[in-house]
């Protein structure tokens, strides 16, 4: 179950208007602190975040991942090692770590993808990625109708998958397409341009354009997306986002420079100083703040309710109402008092 | 040449120069008036600045009117062949270049057929020439052969992708490879040299046989040696590509306009573009040479100890011997046919008209 929400509420399809009493209190009850008990709560509980990470190989999608969370996180950094040969086939590689800031802790799990998209065929390359994102899906599943469960059950499924796109500076490749349309129906992709900096300002403008319109011609659906804004002030906010943010340009970098009397996360050049956080130079601040900052906890909420009930609904469809016998019913029996 | 007195070539100054000397000079002044052909041909994925850089390197456009097809587009596409031909003059000296450009090639999720077209491009050239060669009329032989083949590789990987291994193993046989890194204002000075070093010992494992510089001569003069040493370290060159000027330091330079700074094309320092040029120019004659003597005699050899027959898959070579020598056989018959009316005819009538013997056999 969700560790932050009591219990999952099915998505409206309409926005509930709230009924409203007299609302007038005569004095102060108290009722404003559940949101500090809450707080303190999530701290104490902490949460689980998992982000896949989806690219050619040499886009900078584990320096990226190092940056967005200001530390090693990333499959490389736990054995460097550059010169590592391209794998055969698509590999996923998991990686954990507890991070914490201001008090709260963080469960981060990265999933890497080695060797998509680095093949001379790379037909269905993206299957090894779908099937580990619903083999989490029924992870969670067979823990949800289990007799006895655990508290919290732990939570593996794939939250977001940043999609790195080359920036090419034309359009979309034939695989990114392909991808994106088997994918965004199972999980939140965020398409994200990697190495940004080999673009200058107009190529950039141009080339977001052209691939917003290609998404949109072949009716991908990336996050967030449209169909799941709760209220208006969702919708304009999340618009604003889809129609001109993105896809994030960004550029990724975990060295620290000299800028102007401070120190900057950035990219030296003969010809200046890319620097990271910089939002005449790249879109990163905007991708850690809609991530991390505004989006996280809606992440979790979509991945839940709308991706992994439909994989849920499949699956009881497909046994014909039943919820999926668990294997260890018997030895939950046992242990029951 | 004797070294008897000749009696109208006295150079008056010295005593018994011939003037044979100046051979090369009359060499040369033909190959101006004749002009040379050079034909480059492109190879990369898409998006990677192969159309910028050909412009840039010949201050020219070639690609007018492009239109850029989006990725639904590329699905369906297979690999063309565009060539396009330029005659460029530069202080009375011509050049006619032909650009060979291979759009589609990489695009496809499966790749793996993506460069027989372009062997099978290379290949019929070496074909046509072999064929005007041994022709009857070899004063107006036009040399399409690729001299030149530049190979554009990707800055965003860690070296090469197993698509550039193979395509560079199945024609560094055929053809001259020049590897080039392009898009080289991603990377830093130091991701630079490691992605060269990276790939120069990939090039090495795989044993890709990329274009040598050949050594300076040791009667050039220093100025040159040192220029051949530093080209041949920099090799594969890290290009950037562009045609817009841009304003840097008080002049205009060629090159491109970042928030942080302005990447100038013929910087040295920045990117290896003048290298580039400066390679491709002087040693325009030296890949023309090698391309007819190591490569186009390969080809030939290879051809003529096949008898004559191009063989492009097994199959379709037995149908085909398989039809022509059917249509051999019917002929012969035929050919047999009319001899045998012939003879009757000689026998039956002596004095036949000819015109019955009209049908010459």
């Amino acid at each position: 179950m969700s560790e932050l929400v009591p219990e999952p509420r099915p998505k409206p399809a309409v926005p509930m208007k709230p009924v409203s009493i007299n609302s007038n209190l005569l004095g102060y009850i108290g009722i404003d602190t559940i949101i500090e008990q809450m707080r303190k709560k999530t701290m104490k509980t902490g949460f689980d975040f998992n982000i896949m990470v989806v690219g050619q190989s040499g886009l900078g999608k584990s320096t990226l991942v190092n940056t967005l969370f200001k530390s090693q996180v990333s499959r490389k950094a736990s054995s460097w090692n550059r010169e590592e040969k391209i794998p055969k086939t698509v590999e996923i590689k998991a990686i954990g770590h507890v991070i914490e800031e201001g008090g709260v802790k963080m469960k981060l799990t990265v999933i890497d993808t080695p060797g998509f998209g680095d093949q001379i065929n790379n037909e269905n390359c993206w299957e090894p990625i779908e099937k580990y994102i619903n083999e989490q899906y029924e992870k969670f599943l067979k823990e949800e109708v289990n007799i006895a469960r655990k508290k919290r059950i732990p939570d593996t499924r794939v939250h977001c998958c940043l999609y790195f796109i080359s920036p090419t500076g034309h359009s979309l490749r034939p695989l990114d397409l392909e991808f994106m349309k088997h994918l965004s129906k199972v999980v939140n992709i965020i398409p994200v341009i990697a190495k940004a900096d080999t673009m200058t300002l107009e190529e950039k403008s141009e080339f977001k354009q052209r691939v917003r319109k290609e998404l949109e011609v072949n009716g991908i659906e990336f996050y967030p997306q449209k169909e799941f804004d709760e209220d208006l002030e969702d919708k304009t906010e999340n618009d604003k986002i889809r129609q001109e943010s993105m896809p994030f340009a960004v550029v990724g970098s975990d060295r620290e420079y000299q800028v102007n009397g401070k120190r900057v996360l950035g990219r030296k050049t003969p010809w200046g100083i890319i620097e990271v956080e910089n939002l005449n130079h790249c879109e990163f601040a905007l991708l850690r703040d809609f991530v991390i900052r505004t989006h996280l906890q809606d992440l979790k909420e979509v991945t839940h309710n709308i991706h992994y009930e439909t994989y849920r609904a499949k699956r009881l469809n497909d046994n014909g109402g039943l919820p999926p016998v668990s294997v260890d019913t018997e030895e939950s029996h046992d242990s029951n008092p | 040449m004797s070294k008897q007195q000749p009696t109208q070539f006295i150079n008056p100054e010295t005593p018994g120069y011939v003037g044979f000397a100046n051979l090369p000079n009359q060499v040369h002044r033909k190959s101006v008036k004749k002009g040379f052909e050079f034909t480059l041909m492109v190879v990369g994925e898409s998006g990677l600045g192969k159309s910028t850089l050909i412009n840039s390197l010949f201050l020219t456009d070639l690609y007018p009117e492009r239109i850029i097809p989006g990725a639904a587009e590329k699905i369906e596409r297979t690999v063309q062949i565009e060539a396009s031909t330029v005659e460029i003059e530069e202080r009375g000296v011509k050049l006619r270049l032909t650009v060979v450009d291979t759009p589609g090639y990489g695009d496809a999720i499966n790749c793996r057929d993506c460069f027989k077209t372009i062997i099978s491009y290379i290949d019929e050239q070496f074909e046509r020439y072999l064929h005007d060669e041994s022709g009857l009329n070899r004063r107006h032989i036009v040399d399409n052969r690729v001299h030149c083949c530049f190979y554009f590789i990707s800055p965003f990987g860690h070296g090469l992708k197993p698509l550039d291994v193979a395509f560079m193993k199945a024609i560094h046989n055929k053809v001259n490879i020049v590897p080039v890194i392009a898009k080289a204002d991603t990377l830093t000075l130091k991701e630079r040299e490691r992605l060269k070093k990276r790939i120069l010992d990939e090039i090495e494992e795989h044993n890709i046989k990329i274009y040598h510089l050949p050594d300076a001569e040791s009667d050039e003069d220093e100025d040159f040696k040192e220029q051949t040493r530093l080209l041949k370290a920099s090799i594969p060159f890290s290009v950037v590509g562009s045609n817009q000027l841009i304003e840097a330091k008080g002049k205009k330079v060629r090159g491109r306009l970042y928030p942080w700074g302005v990447v100038e094309v013929e910087n040295p320092e920045h990117n290896d573009f003048l290298k580039l040029r400066t390679m491709l120019i002087t040693h325009m004659q030296d890949l023309q040479e090698v391309t007819q003597d190591l490569h186009y005699e390969n080809f030939r050899s290879e051809r003529l100890k096949r008898g004559g027959r191009k063989v492009e898959n097994e199959d379709m070579n037995k149908d085909q011997i398989l039809l022509e020598k059917e249509a051999e056989l019917r002929r012969m018959q035929e050919m047999i046919a009319r001899m045998q009316a012939q003879m009757q005819m000689q026998m039956q009538g002596g004095d036949s008209d000819s015109g019955t013997l009209g049908h010459h056999v």
